[in-house]
């Protein structure tokens, strides 16, 4: 039988119903419709159903819905506030998104990395999407818009900081 | 109006412009709706019963159980299908479903179609198949053997192909230097990021509505016809997002829409049909295994005179693509390079494997690895630069190709060596790479390829293409055509073309996605062709509505059509610039006056021929070319090799986007990494062992190199504003450059991709170097 579990998506509280062994990508896409996160295997290789669990990246292929209650959850939809955020708006500049399945999961890391570290150099951004499989772009562009998006939070924050002062 | 065009626009404002992606923003946002994430009311989950055994009589297949369980609405076999049980391809031998043999490990018996995919999962285990299992066979060369099992044809040989230019011998006999080798590829897997997936929706009066991850959506449509009895004109294929294809979504959507419609067919209901990965790299076509007998004679000074080549392709079970992707093949076999004795013998020959397909260069990677190694050790051999012999070597304007086409324009080739040489410091890094010692060697390496844009003469009934342009009284135009964007970047391309050519600007065009409903076939999306055919479609549609414009616009300006100037949304007379009108203020009059702005527009390929006695003629209408230079480190104690750079310089004609013609270029690039050294799928007596992304390794970031894209833009006369293509060549060169660098840095040549550590570590271990 099913058991009722309570998590916020996107900063909305939900409560749902869900089995013992249900995963919670099924979860997200199925029951709350959220399509954005994206089934690319199954079984944890391509990092295309990455979202974000506490603040910390983790593969919704992987996770028993159970596992998350109580817990805050960050999809690709939860990324955008009223507009474009920066790693979005520097995902289309660079030209980092071909056919875009896995654009969602590399968004969400790139947030994470962002969150974490304002600067992190190339080897960083390579080192930290290297689970997240791209067949279309060769990462390049991936990798100069996630710097981008970098520097663009730098300077917002120095604008933000200077206006206050 | 001609002249018009021609004259006054030879200033472009959105061709040759970086523009941002039109489907860019859905897709970072998480809205662009993949097959995936489309639900119909009712809907029913489809799933696939496959054979466990490479060959195999079928004695029975029991479905009673698998049609008691709960949830399950339809189990069906072959004598269920409505319409004829055959996929129609090129040829016609490929059963929808397996009725008494079946031939490759994974091919379709039976199909489930239940309330749930779980539930569906479980209907699968409960179909019994009784089996008697036959000895497969497995090598195409075995399969050439007298005493094979013919399990094709008479002779097990799906097709065979010949070229034949001057005298061969007698190039030998004048050669001072003959280089000859055998090389071998193995498969590769496509690895689009979405599987196969594919919805099919009933529909009123007999009609059926398919929505697909597809690249060929009036091939999907003749297939759904052929398999449900239903009629062309109430099959309506629909593609959605489609999360990559580089081939592989060119012929497998047509039986996986076959799967779909046959269920949604007999149930009545919408069924969604999603392959899971695994059901993915072990059922569907990959880029064909080779080997490739190569001769080449050479004078001293480094002319070619005479090349021979054996071309061999395991091409599975059933023909599907194998037609075509030969003839590809055999036509590139030589390389870009003149030569005025060849000899080529190819054969693609049947094996119960799962058959292949098409992939990005489609034939053409496995030989460009064998005429580039074979380059590199005539270079070597006569002492001399592999720049140099290239450019020796290399086609331009006036020669003629292994085919006997002499090529009257747009021949970009030795530009592009010239301008990859100097980019990567050629000469420089070439000497000094040599001179290194210990652990970390260092190489650099080139590959020159051409390749025939669009289908040439072996599709050359299928090479047409059509497209529907609106303009709306608010002035906005809505573009229809039927090639498919599959990430490439193509309705952005299609986008600018139209922007363009209508004079209006190119955030007012929207380019719908392919709907057979609406716009005649156009051919399938593949060979580079997404640009050049719906781009010429698409601008004598606009020229049609320009036209018509400008003969209101004329009145209003009080002037000709001859003198009026379309340009970023207004018009003006091209002698008073300043004082025109908006674009959207001649359409409203336009409209009040009742003229017609909605045109249909048409493009047929130019000529091309093929004569198969001989293999000569002209068969491409016109040819892209590229050179890549790649640089590596190899740990000449591991085998590993890093690749630090790609210099690729492409001449595909005018490019009408660069950003997107380089993420093309650096996505081939990655690809062709990955066939080159790690791309390894293993294959023991028809199964496969490693059907995962975890045992099939593709590049990751890290593998990543530094890559520099330049563009040669050789304008082809009857191409979009002088493009041709550049999906493919992106793809083709890599490999055969990095392994030409990775024979520089080691000193040794491996002769077979992909040039895994082990392999390179074998190699240098047989070498008795290093030790």
């Amino acid at each position: 039988m099913g058991e009722i579990i309570e998590f916020t998506v996107n900063g909305l509280k939900r409560r749902i119903e869900v089995e013992p062994n249900e995963l919670l990508i099924n979860v997200i896409r199925g029951k709350l419709g959220l399509t954005g996160t994206k089934y690319g295997c199954g079984i944890g290789e391509c990092g295309s159903c990455t979202v974000l669990i506490d603040g910390e990246p983790a593969l919704s292929c992987l996770t028993l819905a159970i596992e998350v209650d109580g817990r805050e959850i960050v999809t690709i939809e939860g990324i955008a506030e009223n507009e474009l955020n920066h790693i979005q708006e520097a995902f289309l500049d660079q030209g980092a998104v071909q056919c875009g399945f896995c654009t969602p999961g590399m968004i969400i890391m790139a947030k994470y990395l962002l969150n974490k570290k304002r600067n992190p150099t190339e080897k960083e951004i390579k080192e930290h999407i290297k689970g997240n499989l791209c067949r279309c772009t060769g990462y390049i562009n991936i990798i100069k818009a996630i710097k981008e998006a970098a520097e663009k939070m730098q300077n917002s924050n120095v604008k933000a900081i200077s206006k206050e002062l | 109006m001609e002249k018009e065009i021609v004259t006054l626009k030879e200033k472009l404002n959105v061709v040759g412009k970086p523009k941002r992606r039109v489907d860019a923003k859905e897709k970072v946002i998480g809205k662009a709706l993949y097959v995936d994430d489309l639900r119909f009311p009712g809907m029913l989950y489809g799933k696939v019963k496959r054979s466990i055994y490479p060959r195999a009589r079928i004695r029975v297949i029991d479905t009673s159980k698998a049609k008691a369980l709960k949830g399950v609405v339809a189990v069906l076999t072959a004598k269920d299908i409505p319409g004829k049980n055959m996929v129609p391809i090129i040829v016609e031998d490929m059963p929808l479903l397996a009725e008494r043999e079946v031939r490759y490990i994974g091919e379709a018996l039976a199909l489930v179609a239940a309330s749930s995919k779980r539930t569906a999962e479980e209907a699968l285990k409960l179909i019994k198949v009784d089996y008697e299992p036959l000895t497969p066979v497995t090598s195409p060369i075995d399969a050439l053997k007298n005493t094979s099992p013919k399990i094709y044809g008479e002779n097990n040989i799906v097709i065979s192909y010949k070229l034949r230019k001057g005298d061969v011998e007698s190039g030998f006999r004048e050669a001072d230097v003959i280089i000859e080798r055998e090389y071998r590829t193995g498969y590769q897997e496509h690895v689009y990021l979405e599987p196969q997936g594919i919805i099919a929706v009933p529909g009123p009066n007999g009609s059926m509505v398919i929505y697909g991850s597809l690249q060929c959506p009036h091939y999907v449509q003749k297939a759904v016809s052929y398999v449900t009895g239903i009629g062309m004109n109430k099959v309506r294929v629909v593609q959605v997002e489609t999360g990559g294809g580089f081939g592989g979504k060119e012929d497998v959507p047509s039986w996986v829409a076959g799967y779909t419609a046959v269920l949604a067919y007999r149930t009545n209901k919408p069924v969604k049909l999603i392959y899971d990965r695994e059901e993915d790299i072990l059922s569907t076509s990959k880029r064909h295994p080779a080997i490739i007998k190569y001769r080449t004679g050479a004078k001293k000074t480094g002319e070619l005179t005479a090349v021979e080549v054996k071309y061999i392709l395991d091409a599975g079970a059933y023909a599907t693509l194998s037609i075509p992707v030969l003839w590809r093949g055999t036509v590139h076999a030589v390389g870009p390079y003149k030569c005025p004795n060849i000899k080529v013998d190819s054969l693609a020959v049947a094996t119960n494997k799962v058959p292949c397909g098409a992939f990005r260069g489609f034939g053409t990677p496995q030989v460009i690895f064998a005429h580039e190694s074979q380059m590199d050790l005539l270079a070597e051999e006569i002492g001399m630069d592999p720049i140099d012999l290239r450019l020796k070597n290399a086609l331009e304007e006036g020669d003629q190709t292994a085919t006997g086409q002499v090529l009257r324009e747009s021949v970009g080739l030795k530009e592009t060596i010239r301008r990859a040489a100097e980019l990567s410091n050629w000469h420089r890094k070439r000497r000094e790479y040599s001179l290194l010692k210990g652990v970390k060697r260092r190489g650099i390496g080139i590959s020159t390829v051409f390749y025939g844009v669009s289908l040439g003469a072996a599709g050359k009934h299928l090479d047409k293409a059509a497209s529907l342009v609106h303009v709306f009284p608010d002035g906005s135009v809505v573009v229809f055509q039927s090639l498919t964007e599959i990430g490439q970047g193509q309705r952005t391309v299609i986008a600018q073309i139209a922007s363009e050519s209508l004079g209006v600007k190119f955030e007012d065009v929207y380019v719908q996605q392919a709907d057979t409903s609406i716009v005649p076939d156009s051919g399938p999306t593949v060979a580079s062709r997404g640009t050049l055919m719906p781009g010429m479609a698409v601008i004598d549609a606009c020229k049609r509505i320009k036209k018509r414009l400008a003969a209101v616009a004329a009145e209003m300006l009080n002037t000709t059509p001859e003198n009026l100037v379309f340009e970023n949304g207004e018009v003006y007379n091209v002698y008073k610039p300043g004082k025109g009108m908006l674009f959207k203020e001649v359409v409203k009059e336009a409209y009040n006056r009742r003229v017609n702005l909605g045109a249909e527009g048409w493009f047929e390929a130019p000529f091309t021929s093929f004569n198969p006695e001989t293999g000569q003629g002209e068969p491409y209408f016109v040819y892209s070319y590229a050179t890549h230079i790649a640089e590596v480190e190899v740990d000449v104690e591991t085998g590993k090799v890093d690749v630090l750079k790609v210099t690729a310089v492409h001449d595909s004609g005018k490019i009408i986007n660069p950003a997107t013609a380089s993420g093309q270029v650096e996505g081939g690039i990655l690809q062709g990494l990955g066939y080159a050294l790690m791309e390894e799928l293993q294959e023991k007596d028809g199964y496969i062992l490693n059907p995962n992304l975890t045992d099939y390794l593709i590049p990751t970031s890290m593998d990543a190199p530094e890559i520099e894209v330049s563009f040669v833009e050789a304008r082809y006369s009857k191409g979009p504003f002088g493009a041709k293509g550049i999906g493919e060549p992106s793809i083709m060169p890599t490999a055969a450059a990095i392994l030409n660098a990775v024979s520089h840095a080691i000193g040794v040549r491996v002769f077979s991709l992909p040039a895994t550590p082990e392999k390179i570590y074998w190699t240098i271990k047989g070498s008795g170097r290093y030790t």
